[in-house]
């Protein structure tokens, strides 16, 4: 589904404080897969998420993304079947665009942005019962702006907003981290739920181990841009906090932190 | 009561044609987040195109349609040099409009046969032609065609915008003015929807250029200067002084806006001012309206923070 091989990033380069992040990294992805990916500040987690979405190009190695090579496409033609959902709950939405404008703009994800009128009163329905699903009464607040909204209820709605269409890469970047607990616990199980409902193959990029560890069926955890575990299905079942923890901590005075 | 009379009428003549101006940059400053200097550029560019077609031959509104293109022309040059080459808003704007000078300077050159001047005198113009000329030459001793045109020019200009806003395409290039990584997710280049809006925008400055030239009955190579302040003022002025009045829509402001900028303007010529004085009363305008939006603001920052 998805693959990267002996994928290569430096940063810097030709400057004295040139560093290599991957050197040779491979990685793959079943479809289906829900992947939590762990790791301490810059293990290249995001960096990796970025590559994959285009964000920033590699140096070297390939992205294969359902059989096709995607090292050279540009980072909107690759969203045309990638969802993604930031860190910053502003970026997942259209502030200055109602809850309406913000669904009806990505509904038309995969059409054409031409002169018809935007908001298609038929649709509005569907709308009702995708936000009715988030259990946050946003499917009564639809001509709202959306930056009115608080962090929880914009990082609910950028999820609903990045599954609208059917996308068949879910990519999440630490997207409960700038929330309260109760918001991340909210967001997180309504993650699993879109996410279990179609089977998309999901990434996401994490802080929180218990996350990692109660949510998708493989864990990832990088260490300056290697894989120093990588647990699936029922070994992943079994893993407890603990081992995770340890192995977190090793890694973590390893490198001075 | 009648020199009052006439300084409104006049107001509101300068007022409407600035008002297509405002809402130009009303496109690209407010919606695309844009500074866009190029319509110093565009509006003598439109003027000129459009002068230099009625002396052709070529029928006063097919040759605002010309205008209209041409300006959009070199909005999509302002953008591809953003978008394509990366140079920064600001020196995109100078660019263009430097660029500009010669190209408005060889257009009125060939079209006028020599001259820096395109003279409408005694040229069909919008405000004389059909349909402007099925209402009477004066009605109560006022010549009113000149006003009735551009009001129905401006406010048709703004129904245009409002309507194309709900279009698809349009909340598209509203997403990419607030939030760009969200016009990416959604498949789409924002790059493109940028181009498009300069386009756009500069598209309606070069139309108000021609609007002006033929409401002035000629094009000259000098009414570009301070175009930018002019659009800008009314941009901000309506937008500040209107906040709060619900359900109006931002494009109705910023024409309020503009009729607001343009009467204070007609206001200090009235009183004596002298013309040489002009631009440096528009650029002070330009600054009361900078300061009082930031006074409301600070007011209420202020209150929010505990009087401090």
């Amino acid at each position: 589904m998805l693959r990267c091989e002996q994928l290569t990033k430096r940063f810097n380069v030709g400057t004295p404080d040139e560093t290599t992040l991957f050197d040779g990294f491979s990685f793959t992805a079943e479809q289906g897969d829900f992947v939590s990916i762990i790791g301490s500040n810059g293990s290249g987690k995001t960096t990796l998420l970025n590559l994959i979405c285009g964000t920033t190009a590699p140096d070297g190695g390939k992205i294969l993304f359902g059989g096709r090579d995607i090292t050279r496409l540009s980072e909107h033609k690759r969203a045309a079947r990638i969802g993604r959902v930031f860190q910053d709950p502003q970026k997942g939405t259209c502030s200055t665009l109602t809850i309406l404008e913000n669904m009806a703009l990505a509904d038309n994800k995969q059409g054409v942005y031409g002169l018809t009128g935007a908001v298609n009163k038929k649709r509005v329905d569907l709308y009702r019962t995708l936000l009715e699903e988030c259990g946050m009464g946003l499917e009564n607040r639809m001509n709202t702006l959306a930056g009115s909204l608080s962090g929880g209820q914009r990082q609910a709605l950028a999820l609903v907003i990045a599954n609208m269409t059917d996308v068949e890469l879910l990519i999440l970047d630490e997207h409960t981290a700038a929330l309260d607990p109760k918001s991340s616990e909210t967001v997180m199980r309504l993650t699993d739920k879109l996410v279990g409902e179609k089977r998309i193959t999901t990434l996401m990029v994490t802080h929180n181990l218990r996350f990692a560890l109660e949510y998708g069926n493989r864990l990832l955890m990088l260490h300056m841009g290697r894989s120093v575990m990588d647990l699936r299905g029922e070994e992943k079942g079994k893993a407890r906090m603990e081992d995770i923890l340890r192995t977190f901590n090793e890694i973590s005075i390893e490198c001075g932190n | 009561m009648e020199i009052a009379l006439n300084l409104i009428k006049a107001a509101l003549e300068q007022g409407f044609a600035y008002g297509v101006l405002a809402l130009g940059v009303y496109i690209t400053y407010s919606i695309l987040d844009f500074p866009d200097l190029s319509v110093d550029g565009t509006v003598p560019l439109g003027a000129t195109v459009s002068a230099v077609l009625i002396i052709q031959g070529v029928n006063p509104w097919l040759s605002c349609l010309f205008a209209f293109l041409a300006g959009a022309a070199a909005g999509c040059v302002t953008g591809l040099l953003h978008v394509k080459l990366r140079i920064r808003p600001l020196l995109c704007g100078i660019l263009v409009m430097t660029a500009l000078l010669s190209v408005n300077l060889v257009l009125m050159m060939k079209g006028t046969g020599g001259l820096s001047i395109a003279s409408l005198f005694h040229a069909p113009t919008i405000v004389d032609e059909f349909p402007a000329g099925l209402i009477p030459e004066k009605v109560g001793g006022y010549a009113l065609r000149t006003l009735a045109v551009l009001l129905v020019l401006a406010v048709v200009c703004k129904l245009l915008l409002d309507g194309y806003l709900k279009t698809r395409s349009g909340l598209l290039l509203r997403a990419t003015g607030s939030n760009e990584q969200f016009v990416t997710m959604l498949a789409r280049n924002p790059g493109v929807s940028k181009i498009l809006g300069l386009a756009i925008g500069n598209g309606f400055a070069a139309l108000a250029g021609a609007a002006l030239a033929q409401k002035n009955g000629s094009a000259d190579l000098q009414m570009g200067q301070g175009m930018v302040v002019i659009g800008l003022a009314s941009v901000i002025i309506g937008t500040s002084v209107f906040r709060g009045v619900r359900r109006m829509k931002d494009t109705t402001r910023v024409l309020l806006g503009a009729l607001i900028y343009a009467a204070c303007l007609q206001v200090a010529l009235a009183f004596g001012l002298p013309t040489a004085y002009l631009k440096l009363l528009m650029a002070a305008l330009f600054v009361l309206a900078l300061v009082s939006t930031n006074l409301l603001d600070g007011g209420l920052r202020k209150t929010a923070k505990g009087g401090r």
